[in-house]
């Protein structure tokens, strides 16, 4: 590990222009728990560190019937820790809930998992199935990006010099919809997603037939994917096994992934299929207003 | 299980006092030896090799040496030369070139992590930064990590001056295979024409890592009057002087080595890879140098225990005995010959009584760190071939795995393949209560679940113990150890001194020596410690006892004959002194009483054990979950009943990863891919369930107590009784480790085609 600069920033705009001078040297610290893995791994290097903790508009969030506004550095256990938040986005909380243990837990935040980038992250399936608005601040002003187009590569993002996320916006909870997220790994904790897939459906009163929906997954391609084909399938189809089933061939087929030292591309394929049609079935439960633990 | 009759005539033994190191060790004031803070301390750091296999050119040290804040550098140029110098190191003979070759490349990096050159700066991070200004010229050289890749004849070659020995021969070709071995009893081919029924497959085993949580750490002073004290953690002191003194090409007498808290080693801290390294640029630089390794780095340039490849063929009759036996097994042994082929070969059919066998075992170079012990070294990849096979057999036989097991036990006069006659052993003892076991009665039930079930083998080796001890005049006794504690010796030591004097565990206040203090004393390894250093202290305890008889003769004016020990008291007529009263009289009957104890117990001991284990499979990703284990092993005497549970607990825990998802991943450059906890997948504590045990008693005759050791059979049995839960559950044999879920599914979807 380099010797680094560090500074804590206030506001939105002191960050950005301490990030905007400094180009690709500077980097942004949430939660540090995977920043701070990869500069004493020596995988990142960085001549400024600028922690945003202290930038009250990311530490903060509203839940209101627009919609979730969820700072990009409130950590995972606050978010898991409200009520409103585990009844209204179960998906968020299932993503929450296994990034790293508790410890990691209370310092990692969902913005961090994002601007990672990882293609295995564990939350931006989720972020893929609600459909969330990336709201962005830069040394240009503000703009959004939806999360489905925010990762470009394995690490890469849209986020160009200067630029910081600040806040995910989440669409109100429909009525009749639900979410969920799973994801594999071989052993029970502190492992990276084999695959991750993520799901959201809306469902009619009855609770029979499907609305819409938007399925992802993760580590399955170099970035997580939408499955945007096999979302708009599922529209007007009944909430049943075959239909699962069909949406589970699709995202077999669709995953690109590699040969690693986590699974076998052929696996990865396979559990691509399992994992859409398990977060399915627990998205549609939910939606009915049914109860559904994630477990693989 | 001991009859209580037996029980009663111990005061000490078989209880669970409070370890005396426990209080140190949960309140984290215990040095382990990353705490160590000298005066002056600067910190050193290896470059290591990014290629598996390449000549190295040249070294260019003279940017590192320039930066501020480096104080030394060190390469093989500051190594002895070790050419053609054998040493016998208390455990055979070793190769020194090869040994000193291993701490600091000579003209060849074997392995990617292969240490090539280390610097001391006044900070570890000025001496990471400074070890990217020394300059490797490397000649890139094809690499093989697959042991079988490695036997080829068009393989390449690690090194041109090793030649396979093979009953008593050398070949005149230089090889990757170092050793031949082959043991035979009875006649082979008479023996598989007796049988009715041939069960014959090949098996594969990755490499895995010990996987102790604290790395490699060890700081070295070489002093201005040429005395080097090294600080260090080992299994073994005396080991880790005698390497160290020859690798320098010193004296024994010149090296201290002091032995610090240990946070486990299971085999992999025996040979010295920092020690010689910290004391080369303390010598170039006159101050302490300390040593801390990374995880990676532990992965990379530190012992794993063999990638193997096995063949095992049983035959037996209809009426379930069996009657013949083969196993070829292949071990890789890293960049360095001398793996663990030999014990892979004695223990592949140790559980059975095969009146016919065969066995050759190849000992094979390749391009990964120089394999090291790994509890049980040899015989966990062994046994995965053999109670495969065993089960297999049973089922075409229609014999339960347990009666069939029972059935052909090794006993009392069970002639092993490689020679030895057991004598008085517990297996059957094992099977028996694995067969009345709660676990083994309870019924399974639900779909793709399945029960399995395997024995496991290993020695007791004997070496050299020493062990010391002092009386206090507070009727305590301090004991000096030679023994370094990785498993809870200390205590288990003291509490067989305690029970031979007479006295509780909390009066003895054991402490490990370092290698100026207490006698010569071999690893804590080889499951030997509370055997041997426990015999050892029985012995100090008869000495102690001797002389306080003697004392007592003093004061009462008798023969110490006519002094009698009842309960630990000392009594000669009417009169009666407890030992705490009588140590308080030491002072006027001839100055304070010190005893010592030295033994060297011939030959080896036998433990066996046999593990039960309930699997569920998920049908869609093979994930396996473990739902219920049971591990029952033969203690011979447990002194101390929770750190023989301990040892069951965590042995088979190491098996459970072996089985399951350990493995060390190679990409086509010989490079391993995943040197971190995250992608080396150890078992965490919500992958396994409560171990339960059930410890069986059938005293060794070779120790006093009849103490067995513990510490490695446990890891054996796991892999082998998972294999075969497995099958039970989906049908599917696995014949090769990890059995994780990409390969578990894959060899489920080939079934069902099928
Ligand atoms: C032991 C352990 C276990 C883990 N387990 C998991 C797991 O199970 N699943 C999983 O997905 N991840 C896991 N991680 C990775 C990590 O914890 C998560 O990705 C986490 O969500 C990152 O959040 P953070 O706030 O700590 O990010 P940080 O480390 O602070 O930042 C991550 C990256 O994003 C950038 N960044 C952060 N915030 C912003 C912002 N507002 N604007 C622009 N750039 C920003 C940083 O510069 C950095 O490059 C694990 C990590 C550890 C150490």
């Amino acid at each position: 590990m380099n010797d680094f600069e560090f500074q804590t920033a206030t506001t939105v705009d002191e960050a950005v222009s301490l990030l905007a001078a400094k180009g690709d040297r500077a980097r942004v610290l949430t939660g540090g728990t995977d920043l701070i893995v990869q500069l004493r791994e020596n995988l990142r290097e960085a001549d400024l560190v600028v922690d945003v903790k202290k930038i009250p508009e990311l530490i903060q969030y509203s839940l209101t019937e627009k919609g979730l506004r969820l700072g990009a550095g409130v950590p995972c256990y606050r978010i898991y820790g409200d009520e409103a938040i585990r009844k209204a986005y179960p998906g968020l909380v299932d993503s929450a809930r296994i990034i790293g243990g508790w410890q990691i837990q209370s310092r990692a935040s969902i913005g961090g998992n994002l601007c990672n980038s990882s293609p295995a992250a564990d939350s931006i399936p989720t972020l893929i199935a609600y459909n969330v608005i990336c709201h962005i601040a830069g040394p240009e002003g503000r703009r959004t990006v939806p999360v489905a187009e925010f990762c470009t590569a394995p690490g890469r993002n849209v986020l160009k010099r200067g630029e910081l996320l600040t806040e995910l916006e989440f669409p109100a909870a429909a009525r009749h919809s639900g979410g969920a997220y799973l994801r594999f790994i071989p052993r029970n904790e502190m492992d990276i997603a084999v695959v991750g897939a993520g799901a959201w459906v809306q469902l009619d009163a009855k609770g029979e037939t499907i609305e819409r929906a938007r399925l992802a997954l993760a580590a399955v391609a170099p970035t997580p994917l939408f499955l945007a084909d096999a979302s708009a399938a599922l529209a007007g189809k009944p909430a049943t096994e075959a239909t699962f089933k069909e949406a589970a061939a699709a995202a077999s087929a669709i995953a690109r992934p590699i040969n690693d030292k986590r699974g076998t591309l052929e696996y990865r394929k396979h559990l691509a299929g399992v994992l859409i049609e398990r977060s399915l079935v627990g998205a549609v439960r939910r939606a009915r207003g049914e109860k559904w633990d994630p477990h693989v | 299980m001991t009859p209580k009759s037996e029980r009663k005539k111990y005061k000490v033994i078989g209880t669970r006092p409070i370890r005396h190191d426990g209080a140190d060790k949960v309140t984290g004031r215990a040095v382990y030896g990353a705490d160590l803070r000298l005066a002056g301390i600067v910190h050193g750091k290896i470059l290591r090799s990014p290629h598996a296999h390449a000549k190295v050119k040249s070294i260019d040290t003279s940017a590192a040496e320039k930066h501020p804040g480096v104080l030394a550098v060190v390469t093989r140029a500051d190594m002895p030369n070790l050419k053609n110098k054998i040493a016998d190191l208390g455990e055979g003979s070793v190769n020194l070139a090869h040994l000193g070759a291993n701490v600091l490349a000579h003209d060849k990096v074997l392995y990617k992590g292969h240490a090539v050159a280390a610097l001391a700066a006044v900070n570890p991070h000025v001496a990471e930064e400074a070890l990217k200004l020394i300059k490797v010229d490397y000649e890139v050289l094809p690499s093989v990590t697959w042991v079988m890749d490695a036997m080829q004849d068009d393989a390449p070659l690690l090194h041109n001056d090793v030649f396979t020995k093979s009953m008593g021969k050398r070949a005149s070709k230089p090889s990757n295979v170092p050793t031949h071995i082959h043991f035979e009893k009875g006649n082979i081919e008479e023996g598989f024409q007796a049988a009715d029924v041939i069960v014959e497959r090949e098996f594969k085993t990755a490499s895995v890592h010990q996987g102790y949580i604290e790395p490699h750490v060890s700081t070295a002073l070489w002093n201005q009057d040429g005395h080097v004290t090294v600080w260090t953690s080992t299994q073994g002191a005396f080991t880790a002087r005698a390497q160290t003194a020859e690798l320098l090409q010193i004296p024994v007498s010149q090296v201290t080595v002091v032995p610090c808290e240990i946070g486990g080693g299971f085999g992999g801290k025996i040979a010295v890879y920092l020690e010689p390294v910290a004391a080369l640029l303390s010598r170039k630089c006159g101050r302490p140098v300390k040593m801390v390794m990374t995880r990676e780095d532990v992965f990379e340039g530190t012992g794993p225990t063999p990638g193997s490849f096995m063949r095992v063929k049983l035959g037996a009759t209809k009426d379930g005995k069996l009657v013949a036996g083969e196993a070829w097994l292949a071990y890789d042994a890293g960049a360095f010959p001398g793996g663990v082929i030999g014990p892979g070969a004695m223990c592949v059919f140790s559980c059975y009584e095969l009146p016919h066998a065969k066995v050759d075992g190849y000992d094979v170079l390749d391009n990964k760190p120089k394999t090291q012990a790994y509890r049980a070294p040899g015989a966990t990849q062994a046994a995965f071939a053999c109670e495969t096979v065993i089960d297999e057999l049973a089922e075409k036989l229609k014999i339960d795995p347990l009666e069939f097991r029972l059935k052909n036990a090794a006993k009392e006069g069970t002639r092993r393949v490689d020679g030895p006659v057991y004598p008085r052993v517990g297996l059957v003892e094992t099977l028996e209560a694995a067969k009345n076991s709660p676990h083994w009665k309870s019924k399974l039930e639900g779909k793709h679940r399945g029960r399995g079930i395997a024995s496991g083998y290993w020695f007791n080796i004997g070496l050299k113990s020493s062990v010391a001890a002092n009386v206090n005049n507070d009727g305590t006794v301090s004991l000096i150890e030679g023994s370094t504690d990785i498993g809870g010796t200390r205590t288990s030591i003291a509490m067989q001194f305690a029970e031979t004097l007479g006295i509780t565990a909390e009066a003895v206040h054991p402490r490990v020596g370092d290698t100026d203090s207490v006698g010569y004393t071999d690893v804590t390894g080889g499951s030997r410690t509370t055997f041997a250093t426990g015999l050892a202290a029985h012995e100090v305890a008869l000495d102690i006892q001797r002389q306080m008889r003697e004392r007592a003769a003093i004061l009462w004016e008798c023969e110490a004959s006519q002094v009698q020990v009842e309960d630990g008291a000392y009594c000669h007529k009417d009169k009666k002194l407890t030992f705490a009263e009588l140590a308080g009289q030491l002072g006027h009957t001839g100055g304070p009483v010190v005893g010592r104890a030295t033994v060297s117990p011939e030959g080896a001991s036998n433990g066996f054990g046999t593990h039960l284990v309930d699997v569920e499979v998920d049908p869609d990703t093979a994930k396996v979950t473990i739902l219920r284990y049971t591990a029952i092993q033969d203690a011979g005497r447990a002194i101390h009943p929770s750190y023989v549970e301990g040892q069951m607990q965590g042995g088979a825990v190491q098996g459970i990863g072996w089985a399951l998802n350990e493995e060390y991943v190679y990409s086509d450059q010989g490079r391993m891919e995943n040197a971190s906890y995250l992608d080396y997948r150890m078992p965490t504590a919500l992958d396994v369930p409560a171990i339960e045990t059930i410890i069986v008693e059938v005293p060794n005759p070779a120790h006093p107590y009849g103490v067995r050791g513990v510490g490695e059979t446990p890891i054996v049995a796991p892999p082998a009784a998972i294999a075969n839960a497995i099958y039970a559950a989906t049908g599917v044999r696995m014949t090769e480790l990890p059995m994780s879920p990409p390969r578990l599914w894959a060899a489920m979807s080939t079934g069902k085609k099928s």
